[in-house]
């Protein structure tokens, strides 16, 4: 088998970018994580999740992390993060905890981050002009 | 003939139809980013256009990655909303229109567009929360709608210049159909975000405020970025705002920009609302 092309987008610090090496390895995880869009094969799982993994064919630290619920070892691992999503947010884990989690910080503190993004944005706004204020 | 009177951007984030669906649009939390929405929704119930395409991404619901098409017009006759793995109620059945979506079809073949023709095609929140967010909920909803879904999802996804090429193409494909039939384009996702990573949580206020300036203004501007410098700036998911060049792309090059409005935080996002009208309509 021939070697990944590399990518420039690679040297983003604490960035993952979902391409076609992420798609292909973590091809059976992201395929489990779909079928969940079905109630009936949310049901299935829920009532053998190791024989759900067997059945799509999730192996190995993949398997383990489906059945650990270890949603940040998924994506990780590659798991795209909106199929992530499908599992994890009905399991009460959102995607901000798992961005909280991937910086080793609670969740409180993630959306206090968030929340500093926009400070100071309506003089922001009204320096540049033309935007909507109430 | 048919003719485009404007296009209007939207994030399109899971929480904004969620706030919806709970009655939350008037929280301190989102009443801001809300009741910026009402002078978008007072131009488009001032001229009433009859179909909405909209441009937006799959996240899962419509497409797997098995097959994954860089640009996918809808061409039936409805687009059913699903359940996308965390078992809400679906929104009512969105009705299309098959004979103008295969003229569109053709005519993007013929402009070396070679879209993927979709005869089922549900849509997600992608699609759904934009529609709420300009005209409300309905059972029966007041607009015919058509996705046009782009791949920004999983890379390669193309490029900025590319999506404001397809909007030029899309102009022209819109404005040869030969019914008097009034379009919007809207524009969706973006602006910054990043939500995997160390680097969660990004959100960049100045670039989206660069970025709504000249998207209205000088869209080519924005095609000096390859998606790596646009991921680097605004985060893996900020690459959605390419998908506001199509909308772009498909008007005329001086447009009238009639509302602009910009919230951050939005959930994890900087949110832009822009309506920009075409000035012969």
């Amino acid at each position: 088998m021939s070697s990944w092309t590399k990518h420039d987008y690679e040297d983003i610090p604490g960035t993952y970018v979902f391409d076609g090496k992420h798609a292909h390895d973590s091809y059976a995880l992201n395929k489990l994580l779909f079928s969940f869009c079905e109630q009936a094969n949310r049901d299935e799982f829920d009532a053998d999740p190791a024989a759900y993994c067997d059945k799509y064919g999730v192996q190995g630290k993949f398997k383990e992390f489906v059945l650990k619920q270890d949603f940040l070892g998924m994506l990780k691992a590659g798991a795209n993060i909106y199929y992530m999503a499908k599992m994890a947010i009905p399991r009460g884990t959102s995607v901000q905890d798992c961005g909280a989690k991937m910086q080793g910080i609670t969740t409180p503190e993630f959306q206090a981050k968030l929340t500093a993004k926009g400070q100071g944005l309506e003089e922001k706004l009204k320096a540049r002009g033309g935007y909507w204020n109430g | 003939m048919a003719k485009i009177i404007g296009g209007v951007t939207s994030s399109h984030i899971p929480a904004v139809g969620n706030a919806i669906a709970n009655g939350q649009t008037q929280t301190p939390y989102w009443k801001r980013f809300f009741d910026g929405y009402k002078p978008a929704q007072d131009w488009l119930a001032k001229h009433k256009p009859d179909i909405a395409i909209v441009v937006y991404n799959d996240h899962g619901l419509n497409f797997f990655l098995d097959k994954v098409p860089t640009f996918a017009l809808g061409c039936a006759d409805t687009y059913d909303n699903a359940d996308e793995g965390w078992a809400l109620k679906p929104v009512a059945p969105f009705k299309g229109n098959a004979p103008f979506s295969w003229h569109i079809a053709e005519k993007l073949v013929e402009q070396e567009f070679d879209i993927c023709t979709c005869q089922e095609m549900k849509v997600d929140h992608g699609f759904v929360n934009p529609i709420r967010a300009l005209w409300g909920t309905h059972e029966i909803w007041p607009i015919t709608a058509i996705p046009l879904a782009v791949n920004v999802v999983q890379h390669p996804v193309p490029s900025a210049l590319r999506c404001l090429k397809l909007g030029k193409a899309l102009r022209k494909a819109i404005e040869s159909f030969p019914e008097d039939l009034k379009v919007v384009v809207l524009g969706t996702g973006g602006m910054s975000h990043q939500l995997q990573g160390e680097r969660a949580g990004l959100i960049d206020v100045d670039f989206d405020l660069e970025t709504m300036d000249r998207i209205a203004s000088d869209p080519e501007w924005f095609t000096q970025f390859s998606n790596t410098d646009i991921m680097r700036r605004t985060g893996t998911e900020g690459i959605e705002t390419i998908m506001w060049l199509v909308m772009r792309g498909a008007l005329q090059d001086n447009v009238k920009v009639v509302h602009k409005h910009y919230h951050a935080p939005i959930s994890n996002t900087g949110a832009g609302v822009l309506v920009l009208e075409n000035t012969f309509i």
